[in-house]
């Protein structure tokens, strides 16, 4: 076996390009585990740590990539290595949404290492920050010696542990829009720490252009979006921003069930089919509710 | 492979380190720092936990080549030369060892606790002693030992 340790990005792609079976390793989280249990035993292992650009996130500024030039199309660039407690830490504000998904990552030891650069690359139906992802319609930076490109996370997941990435590229960074509205996530699992998803929802509310976007985790081949359950919402809140009351009880229940629908679950070890879909029914209800009730009343803020 | 790595203030060196190794191996069987123990090498049990550059991570999860120039601090790292940390002393004193197994890593990860945070709440406690299991005390004696501890720092004006 080869240890490659890049010292910067065009080293790591260039290492990448003359090693394409390397197995990229960040927080080793995943991947450790399946080395000391003799899982795998890749060729080379691509070490990214030593990669002080894949480390960093900014914002992009100004009125941002969005073509209309609402301040709102400002993005951050989280950089692939970027571990789950900085996110968690410097984050918050800005990214609620995969903040909240860090706050349930594994333990603090996890989340300390671990990286949604890792998760991207194990592409697990099961993780956590895939769901804020879809629900804030983000796109993956992917790149290699022949160039980058920009993924949306929608298409990024190809079936169990399959994305769209190629042999020679590495996941260098996930874009995501600033937060304008409020956004949730809730999962399901037998205790607080430490659980793989039974099931995991994702909800973000997009204000200023009457947008819904959502994120199933653990409960369909890939991450899945609920795409009625999303148009159902945003037809249901239109009308409803500018002076906003509770939710009707119909509403917040058709959408429960519209989520459910959208879910392609199996039965595993962790929860039968029919329990993830009620299980989403009732998260896509109540994180919904909490969602609206954080608009209405303005509790959500945007500040880091 | 060779890898230099600083652990406790120390410079050392392990030779014929394998590419897939993990830095609780090294420390362990090359280093001689048995301190840092190995159960589960998932991530699960935090039993291994060390600081790696400051941070509080499982040393099963990091390879060792990983942690090339880096730093680490181990749990024999903690005491000053007899004298023990105030979080290993709250630990003997409060009655939260008893097999002992999952002693050193609840003492890295009660340390980076405190050490962060001075006055932890009880729930602030259990959340950051998630990642460690211990099969033992039921944990009750343990949580007394991290407040015994953070009361004594927070009086002393911390540890280093
Ligand atoms: C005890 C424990 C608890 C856990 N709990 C959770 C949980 O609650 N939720 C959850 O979602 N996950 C959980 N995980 C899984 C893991 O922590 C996450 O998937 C994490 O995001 C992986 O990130 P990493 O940086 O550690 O990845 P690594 O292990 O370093 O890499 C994972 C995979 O991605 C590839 N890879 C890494 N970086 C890149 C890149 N930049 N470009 C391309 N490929 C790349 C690697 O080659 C490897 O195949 C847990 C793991 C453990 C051990
Ligand atoms: S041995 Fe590392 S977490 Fe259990
Ligand atoms: S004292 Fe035995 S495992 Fe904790």
């Amino acid at each position: 076996m080869e240890f490659l340790r890049p010292a910067s990005l065009t080293e790591a792609l260039e290492a990448k390009a003359a090693h394409p079976d390397a197995t990229p390793i960040a927080g080793g989280t995943d991947l450790m585990v399946e080395l000391n249990f003799d899982k795998r035993r890749p060729s080379a292992l691509l070490d990214l740590t030593g990669v002080a650009e894949l480390a960093e996130w900014d914002t992009d500024g100004g009125s941002g990539g969005d073509p209309g030039g609402d301040p709102g199309g400002d993005t951050v660039r989280l950089g692939a290595c970027v571990p789950y407690s900085r996110i968690i830490g410097e984050l918050g504000g800005r990214l609620p949404g995969l903040a909240m998904a860090a706050r349930t990552v594994g333990s603090p030891q996890i989340r300390n290492r671990g990286t949604v650069g890792g998760n991207l690359g194990s592409a697990s139906p099961a993780g956590d920050a895939h769901p804020p992802l879809l629900a804030a319609g983000a796109a993956v930076e992917a790149a290699s010696t022949r160039g980058s490109r920009r993924i949306p996370a929608a298409e990024f997941f190809h079936g169990p542990k399959r994305s769209a990435l190629a042999a020679d590229e590495l996941v260098v960074a996930v874009h995501l829009p600033v937060a304008t509205g409020p956004q949730q996530f809730s999962k399901v699992g037998t205790r607080n720490a430490m659980v793989i998803a039974v099931c995991s929802f994702s909800l973000a509310l997009h204000p200023e252009t009457g947008a819904v976007g959502t994120g199933i985790g653990s409960a369909g081949p890939t991450p899945l979006r609920a795409e009625d359950a999303q148009l159902f919402a945003a037809a249901e809140l239109e009308g409803r921003w500018e002076a906003p009351g509770p939710l009707p009880d119909s509403v917040l229940r058709r959408f429960g069930e519209l989520v459910a629908a959208a879910a392609k679950p199996i039965d595993d070890v962790r929860g039968t089919a029919e329990y993830r879909r009620h299980a989403l029914a009732v998260l896509a209800r109540r994180t919904l509710t909490w969602a609206w009730d954080d608009y209405r009343t303005g509790s959500w803020s945007r500040c880091a | 492979m060779r890898v230099n790595i600083e652990v406790n203030g120390e410079q050392r060196v392990a030779d014929t380190v394998w590419e897939g190794e993990s830095l609780l191996y090294v420390l362990r069987e090359r280093l001689g720092l048995p301190g840092s123990k190995n159960a589960c090498e998932q991530g699960e049990c935090g039993s291994c936990t060390v600081y790696l550059d400051d941070v509080a991570v499982c040393a099963c999860l990091v390879a060792a080549g990983q942690a090339e120039g880096r730093s680490v601090r181990t749990v024999e790292g903690l005491a000053d030369g007899d004298r023990l940390d105030p979080m290993q002393q709250a630990f003997v004193e409060a009655g939260a060892v008893q097999c002992g197994f999952c002693t050193p890593g609840l003492i890295v990860a009660a340390h980076d606790l405190v050490r962060r945070n001075p006055r932890p709440s009880d729930l602030e406690i259990r959340e950051s002693l998630a990642g460690n299991l211990c099969r033992c005390t039921g944990y009750e004696k343990i949580l007394d030992a991290v407040r015994l501890a953070a009361e004594r720092m927070g009086a002393s004006g911390g540890t280093a």
